[in-house]
């Protein structure tokens, strides 16, 4: 089975306007990267910090390409029968009382038929007849032997299902994994992937962000909310903020009716862009603020 | 069968395949060279990807060689640079630059003139004046005189582009009060420190938000100046030879010894995600370490009401352990490095452990547990605060294991229990000293478990002053020369 190259995103650059008209603006290495997955057919591993879009680069690619999307959550514990397919125990037993006139050999072949089986995401991207977007999503915090179950749909996009045999996908899904780097993924699955390492964007790319957000904010106001935030990240914070926080932030600043950042402002609204105490006493203490305010 | 993009022709001035494949090879090898695992069938990936790509755009192709190639984040800068001398943005002089008029000859003149335009080009943030720049700085300031070859160091010390920071921020003021932006904003504030910043407000908010700005850029222009010696120098000397010696390794991958403050600045900023990656990985081993033990005595019990056969097996709950953590730093000279990031990253990581107690010694040995835990409030950074007020200079200034040893013994041992690891950092250099090896018996006796982590490369141990073998058959001695091999010792063995 080949690739079957999605047309929207048939070069970088349709790529990148595909994802625009989805509300996603991307810069030169999403755009290449995605087109390369998309053309190589091969999953994407995006790397990144907290709220930088790596979730949302996937509903994009959705959206653009008028896929369905098809959402794996991990979490702690997270296992086959939450991510694969899972029998209907109920109805399986449901079934079994019904037909209890029926030889032993009719109801043992029966009850593990499609009937009953139960697809969680990933079962469902591989038998879906059109072809979808999966992301698994955080796969950091799934244990490392989820990884493992990953593998064999990530190389052959297929799953082997004991009672039913092996399932192949019929169309080619485009697959995102995301993780936040809380733990090292294993080398096998890194091997399979094409890696995009996905940090804040840089001040033009999120200046266009926050205005196509929030619509009605100043140009100049947007700079100036971009260049801070900007300038907080460059600070050692427990948190940075993230392109949601900027987005926050611009919002508020609408809506307190500023078209201009002061330092007063600047103090007052600090809460909405940095969620730890610590972090808004050191801004306070780097940035001068007092001192501004003093002067 | 190849895909339509797949199928495209060529482009223009492609080298023929074959020698586009080696130069992959060669590219891919020379990453290899600095720790980057890349497989066989990741330089087969990055070959589709230059079909695909082509090579019309060299940064996209950057990105999806990169997107091929690499498989961690902290790989990218490594990656960056080994590109740069592979698919070099250009070959020779660069033809670019015949618009920029520089006085001939004497390089303080140049240098000069060329600070000028790069007061400009920093004020209205031209990057591409600032690329040519950075280029024009390499190739008028940084030629060698006495061999071919250019210097990136000389370069960048003549021209000392971050005294252009104050001319340039003048420049960007003017030019805001010039525009009448700046005029909005006069409303408040004293007018004396001019306004800065357009609509960022006045004064040491906008200032030290331009300043730093400012000095990114600086550190960008310092960057693309060192690229382009290196390229300028490939072609003289080598690929291979410059990739090799004249790229920065990834930051986790530099010697602590030979680390210069600007890098341990940068390692510094690397701790709190190493940490949390560390605790995530410290706690599943001790989930996996609780599993799987079978409590025979409750699953007999339990197989009572099931008539003797142990249907419902029940699993011994185990008592977490969090060790006793117990540092024994030397914070002399060419160590301090190594240690204060160590302390660091323990007390970051100090909600994995019962308790952490941290002692500091040169040639005496005293506890500093408070200046570490309390290291954001130090006006000074830890290594210097402790030299400063704590004892822990004895005789001499050099250091002395075997009386750092002694003392530690005599006034600090309560601090070791029987729950305690102790972490012993230290090159084990100790001037012609005693090594008193039976102090350091006395303390691995008495704690659980010692261990003593050297900065030096192993091949080095021995040499010279060096007591690292005799020490060596008492504690267990691992060589600890970056951050990959520390965070490979505290990942496998502090699991508890």
């Amino acid at each position: 089975m080949t690739p079957q190259p999605e047309s929207a995103l048939a070069t970088v650059d349709a790529t990148r306007e595909a994802l625009a008209s989805a509300d996603y603006l991307a810069s030169d290495a999403v755009a290449t990267t995605t087109y390369l997955a998309s053309t190589l057919g091969k999953p994407l591993l995006v790397e990144g910090p907290a709220g930088v879009g790596k979730t949302e680069l996937a509903k994009a690619v959705a959206r653009a390409t008028g896929r369905r999307l098809v959402r794996l959550q991990c979490y702690e514990g997270v296992d086959e029968a939450r991510a694969l397919y899972e029998w209907n125990h109920a109805k399986q037993l449901l079934a079994i009382t019904a037909e209890r006139e029926s030889s032993w050999d009719a109801v043992r072949s029966d009850i593990f038929g499609e009937e009953f089986l139960l697809a969680r995401p990933l079962l469902t991207a591989i038998r879906s007849p059109e072809p979808v977007v999966l992301l698994v999503d955080e796969l950091d915090k799934a244990d490392e032997e989820m990884e493992g179950l990953l593998l064999e749909i990530l190389s052959d996009f297929q799953v082997t299902v004991p009672e039913l045999g092996t399932v192949a996908a019929t169309t080619h899904p485009f697959v995102l994994l995301t993780s936040n780097a809380t733990r090292e993924l294993t080398e096998a699955l890194r091997r399979r992937c094409l890696f995009l390492h996905l940090d804040y964007p840089d001040a033009e790319l999120e200046r266009r962000i926050v205005q196509l957000q929030v619509p009605g904010l100043p140009e100049t106001l947007a700079a100036s909310v971009v260049r801070v935030v900007g300038a907080l990240r460059d600070l050692n914070l427990r948190k940075s903020p993230s392109i949601a926080e900027t987005v926050d932030w611009a919002r508020t600043l609408l809506a307190l009716g500023a078209d201009e950042l002061d330092p007063a402002l600047v103090r007052s609204s600090l809460g909405v862009v940095l969620k730890h105490q610590d972090d808004i006493a050191t801004v306070i203490a780097d940035l001068d603020l007092d001192r501004a305010l003093a002067g | 069968m190849p895909s339509p993009a797949e199928r495209g022709a060529p482009s223009r001035g492609a080298p023929a395949p074959d020698a586009l494949a080696e130069r992959l090879v060669d590219l891919t090898t020379a990453l290899r060279g600095h720790g980057l695992g890349v497989g066989t069938s990741d330089v087969a990936d990055a070959g589709r990807v230059t079909r695909v790509l082509g090579l019309d755009d060299r940064e996209r192709l950057r990105e999806g060689l990169a997107s091929a190639l690499l498989r961690r984040s902290g790989q990218r800068e490594v990656f960056d640079q080994v590109f740069d001398l592979y698919f070099p943005a250009a070959l020779g002089a660069r033809s670019d630059l015949a618009d920029v008029e520089l006085p001939e000859g004497d390089p303080r003149e140049v240098a000069e003139a060329i600070r000028a335009l790069l007061t400009d080009a920093l004020a209205t943030n031209d990057e591409r004046a600032l690329e040519q720049l950075a280029a024009l700085t390499a190739e008028r300031l940084g030629e060698l005189a006495k061999q071919p070859g250019w210097s990136a160091a000389q370069a960048l010390d003549r021209l000392a582009p971050q005294t252009a920071i104050a001319g340039a921020m003048e420049q960007a003021q003017a030019r805001l009060v010039g525009d009448g932006e700046g005029g909005a904003t006069s409303a408040q504030g004293g007018g004396s420190a001019g306004s800065g910043g357009g609509a960022v407000g006045q004064g040491g908010f906008a200032e030290s938000l331009a300043r730093d700005e400012m000095r990114s850029r600086v550190a960008e222009f310092r960057r693309k100046v060192e690229a382009e010696s290196r390229r300028r120098n490939a072609e003289l000397r080598g690929r291979e030879r410059i990739a090799r010696y004249a790229v920065r390794d990834s930051a986790d991958r530099r010697d602590f010894l030979s680390s210069g403050s600007r890098d341990l600045a940068e390692l510094r900023t690397t701790i709190d995600p190493l940490a949390k990656r560390l605790a995530a990985r410290l706690s599943a081993r001790r989930r996996q370490a609780a599993r799987g033990e079978i409590d025979v005595r409750k699953t007999l019990r339990r197989s009572l009401s099931t008539g003797g056969v142990p249907i419902d097996p029940a699993m011994a709950h185990r008592r977490p352990h969090r060790p006793d953590l117990v540092l024994l730093c030397d914070i002399s000279g060419s160590v301090a490095g190594f240690s204060a990031f160590t302390m660091a990253l323990m007390q970051a990581l100090s909600t994995q452990f019962r308790k952490l107690r941290v002692f500091a010694f040169v040639s005496t040995t005293d506890e500093i547990t408070d200046l570490v835990r309390d290291a954001d409030r130090l006006a000074d950074d830890v290594v210097t605060t402790a030299l400063r007020t704590r004892k822990v200079l004895g005789w001499g200034a050099s250091s002395s294991y075997g009386q750092a040893l002694d003392s530690f013994v005599d006034g600090h041992l309560d601090a070791i229990g029987p729950r305690s690891t102790v972490l012993i950092l230290g090159d084990a250099r100790s001037n012609y000293g005693l090594p008193r090896l039976e102090q350091l018996r006395t303390i691995r006796d008495q704690a659980r478990r010692t261990y003593w982590l050297n900065p030096e490369p192993a091949r080095s141990w021995d040499t010279g002053d060096s007591l690292a073998g005799q020490y060596a058959r008492v504690v267990g001695m691992h060589e600890c020369r970056n951050v990959e091999q520390l965070r490979t010792f505290v990942g496998r063995t502090l699991a508890g």
